[in-house]
Parts: C-alpha cells; sequence; structure tokens
C-alpha cells in the first residue's frame, strides 16, 4: 500500500465508524417515536372521553 | 469537520520527514484528545453521583464512557495504520505511550462489563461511578508517557517552545480539534437524549399498565 492509501483508509475508518454511530442513534430514535405513538394509543383507548395525555406526548405523535 | 478534512488532505503542505503520511496526524491527535476528554467527564459525572447523590449523573458517566470508548477504539485504528505507514510497525509493545492508552481502552472496556453485570439501581450506579474514578488515575499518566517515553514511534511534538510544526499544519490542526470535540458533544447530547426519552418511556408504559 501507499502513503496515501493509508491516509485515505485513517480518514475511511473514522468516517465509517462515526457514520455507523449516527445510524445507530437513528433508529433508537425511530424506535423511541413508535413506542411514543404507541403509549399515546394505549392511553387514548384508556380514558377515551378524558384528555389525560400530556400535550408534549400528543405533539411528538 | 469538513473544513477540517478540506484543511488536512488539500490545503496544508506535505511534510518533509514523514510525507503524505502525517496527515494522519490531523485526525488522530485530536480523535485522541477528545477520548481523553470523554474519559475525563465521564470520571468528573461519577464523582458528581457520589458526591451529590444525584442519579441522573450515572447516565451522564456511562455516556461519556461510551463515547470516549468509541473515540477510544478510533485512536487505535488512526494510530496503528498512521505507524504502519510512516515506520511500517501495526504496533509497538516496546512505547510506553501506545501500550498505556491501551490499558486505559480496556479499562474503559471492563466498565461496561462491570456496569451490566449488575442489576439497575443505586449499587450498579455507584459501583460504575467508582470504577469510573479509577481510570481517571490512567489518563495524565497516558498523557505524560508520550514525554517519558521518548521512543523513536511517537516524537514529542508540542514541548515547552510550542508547537514542532508549520503555522498551517498547526491551524489545521486546531481547526480539527475544534470539529471533532464538537462532533463528540453532539453525539453525546444526542445518545444521551435518546437514553433519557427511553427511560421516561419505559416509566410511562408501567405507569399505564
Amino acid at each position: 500500500m501507499t502513503q496515501g492509501q493509508y491516509v485515505a483508509a485513517a480518514y475511511g475508518v473514522v468516517f465509517v465508524v462515526v457514520l455507523a454511530y449516527v445510524a445507530i442513534i437513528a433508529a433508537k430514535l425511530a424506535r423511541l417515536q413508535r413506542q411514543t405513538a404507541e403509549l399515546l394509543e394505549l392511553a387514548r383507548r384508556r380514558q377515551p372521553r378524558t384528555e389525560t395525555v400530556p400535550r408534549e406526548l400528543a405533539r411528538e405523535a | 469537520m469538513g473544513l477540517a478534512i478540506v484543511l488536512a488532505l488539500i490545503v496544508v503542505s506535505e511534510d518533509a520527514d514523514q510525507g503524505v503520511s502525517q496527515r494522519i496526524f490531523s485526525i488522530h491527535v485530536p480523535i485522541a484528545l477528545t477520548s481523553y476528554f470523554c474519559f475525563g467527564l465521564g470520571a468528573w459525572k461519577a464523582l458528581l453521583l457520589l458526591w451529590r447523590n444525584d442519579e441522573r449523573y450515572d447516565l451522564e458517566s456511562y455516556v461519556a464512557i461510551h463515547q470516549g470508548t468509541i473515540f477510544g477504539s478510533l485512536t487505535l485504528v488512526t494510530g496503528s495504520i498512521w505507524a504502519k505507514a510512516s515506520w511500517g510497525v501495526w504496533w509497538a509493545w516496546s512505547s510506553n505511550q501506545l501500550v498505556l492508552f491501551l490499558v486505559l481502552f480496556l479499562f474503559y472496556c471492563a466498565y461496561f462489563m462491570l456496569r451490566f453485570s449488575l442489576e439497575e439501581g443505586p449499587v450498579r450506579a455507584r459501583s460504575s461511578a467508582v470504577y469510573a474514578l479509577f481510570g481517571v488515575v490512567l489518563i495524565p499518566v497516558s498523557f505524560l508517557a508520550i514525554r517519558l517515553a521518548e521512543d523513536f514511534i511517537h516524537p514529542t511534538v508540542f514541548n515547552r517552545e510550542g508547537p514542532q510544526m508549520s503555522a498551517s499544519m498547526f491551524a489545521t490542526f486546531c481547526v480539527a480539534w475544534a470539529a471533532v470535540t464538537l462532533l463528540a458533544y453532539v453525539l453525546y447530547r444526542l445518545e444521551l437524549l435518546g437514553k433519557r426519552v427511553d427511560a421516561d418511556l419505559r416509566e410511562l408504559r408501567e405507569a399505564l399498565r
């Protein structure tokens, strides 16, 4: 390998690791969003006539 | 980060001694410093947990150490690539700096083994905090080893006369360091936010059952 290829490999490794990390965080946030929607649905089914769901929760869903 | 990469790969002139491979310096050293900072932050949050007895510092300490481990693994990988490119070896066990950083890294890897082997609760939080505090002793030792070792693989770039590099290289290094620190901070806040929302949702689910 040439020195240039080693430089590319070093920067590439950093890029791939950061990208993988961001993808994992994004997947986790998507899962949290799904869970929030499920909980909102559950709360609505429990008490259909009274407004007990916090506003922040309703806005997120 | 983009500016730092452009400066490091295109703008900065080649090093007379190491040639193109010296460009790895601009990413390797900021990542290593950020890793030290994250481990230090984790230990500081652990100290706050033990001092103020506030459970929220447990999660903050854990996330900071998690970040430190990620940046630590990147330090080891980029450092090995740089060593191979410049000196022809991937690793040198005779180098105190490398071995001490590996010890620090493995010490904090073991933190996760300890943490996940205990039940969630105050005992886990306190045990993890004490362990994280022990590790902070290794940070200055590892940092200063580069000055004490005086081996061929890790020449001292920053000494009492200032940075031993050209102005453009030093400026690039500063930009890269700022960029990596900012990246680490954003990732830290994101992960912390995710974990807090996760904990809140678990609590909410229990309440709705």
